[in-house]
């Protein structure tokens, strides 16, 4: 018995130790305070390769960190909640949908960045220099070419050519009160079909079959034809840039964006009110509007640069051109509207 | 109500009195700074502007019944389901049992937007349905069925039921009332740990529900995340906590009348072939295997598989690094391993530590609250949690807020209960008459600890090490909703590659998934053959 006694007290003394040592290595990656660090708080979306990091770390002195937190939503709520003890230096992702709640909460601070100077005004915001768009990302239908090419049915071109009985059963789209896309999607409806209007344009909508998921992964991987997970639906709503993705080995896209049934998100990146990395912060800015990052944008996180002279890769210019006249809402109507749009629309939804 | 603990008068486990208060002030301490003070903070900063519409509103009690319809009909579908396997695991010598437990183990870490999707494709069901919800719910949760209650059978003494049998009890009446009175500490803890899992449970309940079927969590999430509607998520959080609070109070309530002591043992020699109607049970546990299995199987095919055939492309772009991925793979891998690890040795040392404060505190209403207490981060929103920890934790020197630390913190909050509903019904069911044994020799309060609970309470500790490591490599809880470190674990590769276009990505994808199902399936046999060399010992 003793013996066993001692023999288990080693064995669970072992244990103890490798979950200690391999605890530490985990708690041993604190960084040294005494290095400048700069924190960029961002969504999940958000994609820079090592090489452009170290640029930015050799090119400002500043050690570069990433926070990503949930979608634009999440984060620009939570960016709201700790306004007044910021987790972060800069904030890249707010975009257009919620940009407006940032503004109202004062989470930006003032900075004009080196190479603002170049952006179209198409992208600016008027006076105000807080906070600056980095990119656009249009959410757009995109649609099963080969599907409407052997079904000799015309593909549809605008988004009233949706409620047509011949595109019955043919359309999958995220839930707008889940999905950032899905809300874009319904914004763009309120856009084009006017208040009340779009309410009717939806009603027409699910009782032409239209598929509602809870998120783009189901809608775009599962339900549309398109995508590699090869589902029923040749009518999608996706991205503009999404086509770029799907090039078969010909060379050829298998699918196209409809550049008529666009509807403009920007996302922006400003210095955060509280930071006490100041410095560093516009450094990081200056960065994010250089040509180097400006040019990566695409490939990593498929969404347009917002710098003139800035070249789409070639790919993207065949397969993902950008919309030339997408729709687009104020913020400050988004603003005040969505909580109320995204309630009627549930009940018109859900009944 | 009768405490048939009271039959076995006696001394009960106590350490010095000084002693538990300590371990209470460091387990209640831990629970106040990383879930009640955060969790009250943002509550507050709801009710502030004071209570508005939401609780007269229709839709949220149709809210608040679908949340608690489903749940109870997730959880009896899964004390269904694995109850065979609970069996299985403890009477049946079936070879390799150790990988028979990793694959009932596998489907509690995958990530649930991925399983939804594959119950959504497996199902067939493109409309949004209540019953696929209530599966997929089950489906993640036998695995809690399985084990706390294979656990117990397999050290319970099979001789009280030969003896039923010898005295003419058939089968099945041997079984319900002997068996089943033995098993219900642990039937009652399986069932409030799924119980809570499948109240808050988000994913499946989004992505198999369409948004049409509203959860309190999930309508938490909506109004908290999306529109920072911080009063109608009060109100909503108060409701769940309420629920939560009812459901413990059932399940406690039904625990205290039902526990006894139990004559345990050890294990071997415990299993024997099945005869005649216990096949049945071997069956229907092969059926439940089977569909444990389909969207696995369906995950590996999908990893595989392309538009023109099989390739490997996904595990091959998964080793390299590139694309939306800033790190391999296997990088990946490691990096779910080492946060696991530390959220488990966070959530033993708590666990251990509430559950020998839970078996030496004398009051039974101080015991019945703390216990309460460590149960509720299973039943409370992610989002609720991990929204307070922005408005609270920044306080504290060194802003845990943006800490890789504070994830294996929040898991620990989750995998604690689990730790403690492993290893207290074990504890528990220690005959006092052992204990007082023991003391009559002289042995001091520690002493016994040391060598009568602890021996007896070894197999369960490792179990429950075991399952809150696998709890923590699917990430569960509040880490959904807090700063995602820089290095990402599986889950949040996943994550990345799913939410991209693109044939490559999706393959990428489901290969991670096999890659973390790999992981899990390793780490349990590793923590099974630990077991298996405890177990041999007493």
């Amino acid at each position: 018995m003793r013996r066993s006694t001692a023999r288990r007290t080693r064995a669970a003394l072992a244990v103890a130790v490798t979950l200690l040592i391999a605890g530490c290595s985990l708690t041993g990656t604190g960084r040294d305070r005494e290095t400048r660090t700069v924190t960029l708080v961002t969504h999940d979306s958000f994609a820079m390769s090592d090489e452009l990091r170290q640029r930015f770390e050799r090119d400002s002195g500043f050690e570069l960190r990433i926070l990503r937190k949930g979608d634009a939503g999440e984060l620009t709520n939570e960016l709201v909640l700790t306004r007044d003890a910021p987790i972060g230096d800069v904030a890249f992702g707010v975009d257009s949908t919620y940009l407006s709640r940032a503004l109202d909460e004062d989470v930006f601070a003032s900075y004009r960045p080196e190479g603002a100077a170049h952006i179209p005004i198409k992208y600016a915001l008027g006076a105000n220099e807080r906070p600056t768009p980095i990119d656009a990302g249009d959410v757009c239908l995109n649609i099963d070419l080969r599907w409407f090419e052997r079904h000799d049915v015309p593909p549809p071109e605008k988004l009233a050519d949706l409620v047509e009985p011949r595109y019955r059963g043919l359309f999958a789209v995220p839930n707008p009160a889940t999905s950032s896309p899905g809300l874009a999607f319904l914004l763009n409806t309120v856009d084009t079909f006017g208040d009340p209007g779009w309410r009717n344009y939806w009603r027409q909508l699910l009782d032409n079959d239209a598929r509602i998921s809870s998120g783009w992964q189901e809608a775009y991987n599962q339900d549309f034809s398109g995508s590699s997970g090869e589902g029923p639906r040749p009518i999608v709503l996706s991205y503009a840039s999404s086509p770029a993705a799907e090039i078969g080995p010909d060379g050829q896209p298998r699918t196209r964006a409809l550049l008529d049934t666009c509807y403009r998100q920007v996302e922006y990146a400003g210095v955060l009110n509280g930071t006490d990395t100041p410095k560093g912060a516009r450094e990081l800015m200056d960065f994010m509007l250089s040509w180097q990052f400006q040019s990566r944008i695409p490939e990593q996180m498929y969404v347009y640069p917002v710098v003139m002279g800035v070249e789409l890769p070639e790919s993207w210019q065949r397969a993902a051109p950008l919309p030339e006249s997408p729709n687009q809402m104020k913020p400050e109507r988004v603003e005040r509207n969505r909580a109320e749009w995204i309630r009627q629309w549930r009940s018109l939804a859900t009944g | 109500m009768t405490r048939e603990r009271g039959t076995h008068a006696g001394p009960r486990p106590r350490g010095h009195g000084a002693t538990t208060t300590a371990g209470a002030v460091l387990v209640l301490g831990f629970l106040g700074v990383f879930f009640a003070w955060p969790v009250v903070a943002i509550l507050r900063l709801g009710l502030r502007s004071g209570i508005d519409e939401v609780l007269t509103r229709p839709d949220t009690w149709r809210i608040v019944a679908f949340t608690l319809g489903q749940a109870a009909a997730s959880t009896v579908v899964a004390l269904l389901a694995g109850m065979p396997l609970a069996y299985v695991l403890a009477r049946v010598p079936v070879p390799a049992k150790a990988v028979l437990r990793a694959l009932i183990t596998v489907p509690f870490v995958l990530p649930t937007l991925v399983v939804g999707m594959a119950f959504r494709a497996l199902l067939g069901v493109s409309e949004p349905s209540a019953w696929a919800i209530v599966l997929a719910n089950a489906f993640f949760n036998i695995a809690v069925v399985a084990r706390t209650v294979g656990g117990l059978w397999a050290q319970l003494d099979p001789r009280a039921t030969d003896a039923a049998r010898g005295l003419g009890a058939g089968p099945f009446r041997a079984f319900r009332t002997v068996t089943l009175p033995a098993l219900r500490p642990a039937l009652w803890s399986a069932a409030a740990v799924v119980f809570l899992f499948c109240s808050t449970s988000f994913g499946v309940v989004l992505v198999l529900g369409g948004g049409r079927y509203r959860t309190l969590e999930t309508e938490i999430y909506l109004r908290t995340v999306r529109l920072l509607d911080l009063p109608g998520a009060a109100v909503l959080s108060l409701l769940q906590f309420a629920a939560v609070l009812a459901a413990l109070a059932v399940a406690a309530f039904a625990r205290r009348r039902r526990e006894s002591a139990l004559t345990l043992r050890r294990a071997r020699g415990a299993t024997r072939r099945p005869s005649g109607v216990e096949w049945v049970t071997v069956a229907a546990a092969g059926a439940v295997l089977l569909a444990l299995a389909a969207p696995i199987l369906a995950l590996l095919v999908r990893s595989v598989s392309s538009r023109t055939g099989w390739t490997l492309a996904g595990y091959r772009a998964l080793s390299g690094t590139g694309g939306v991925l800033d790190v391999s793979g296997w990088q990946a891998a490691w990096n779910s391993l080492r946060a696991a690890t530390d959220a488990t040795w966070m959530a033993l040392l708590l666990g251990i530590l509430a559950c020998l404060v839970l078996t030496s505190l004398r009051n039974r209403w101080a015991t019945e609250l703390m216990d309460a207490a460590l149960m509720l981060p299973l039943g409370v929103s992610a989002v609720t949690v991990g929204f307070g920890y922005l408005v609270t934790l920044h306080v504290l020197p060194g802003d845990l807020r943006t800490s890789p630390l504070l994830v294996p913190f929040a898991q620990a909050l989750v995998i604690t209960p689990l730790v403690i509903r492993t290893i207290l019904p074990v504890l528990r069911s220690v005959d006092q008459r052992v204990r007082s044994a023991a003391a009559t020799l002289g042995a001091g309060p520690w002493r016994i600890r040391r060598e009568v609970d602890l021996p007896l309470a070894g197999r369960a500790v490792v179990t429950a090490a075991g399952f809150g490591f696998v709890v923590a490599l699917g990430e569960f809880g509040a880490t959904g909703f807090l700063a995602r470190p820089e290095a990402p674990t599986l889950p949040v590769a996943i994550s990345a590659l799913i939410g991209r276009p693109g044939e490559l990505n999706t393959q990428m994808a489901y290969a991670a998934c096999v890659l973390l199902m790999l992981v899990t399936a390793g780490a349990v046999l590793v923590i099974e053959t630990l077991r298996s060399d405890l177990s041999g010992e007493f």
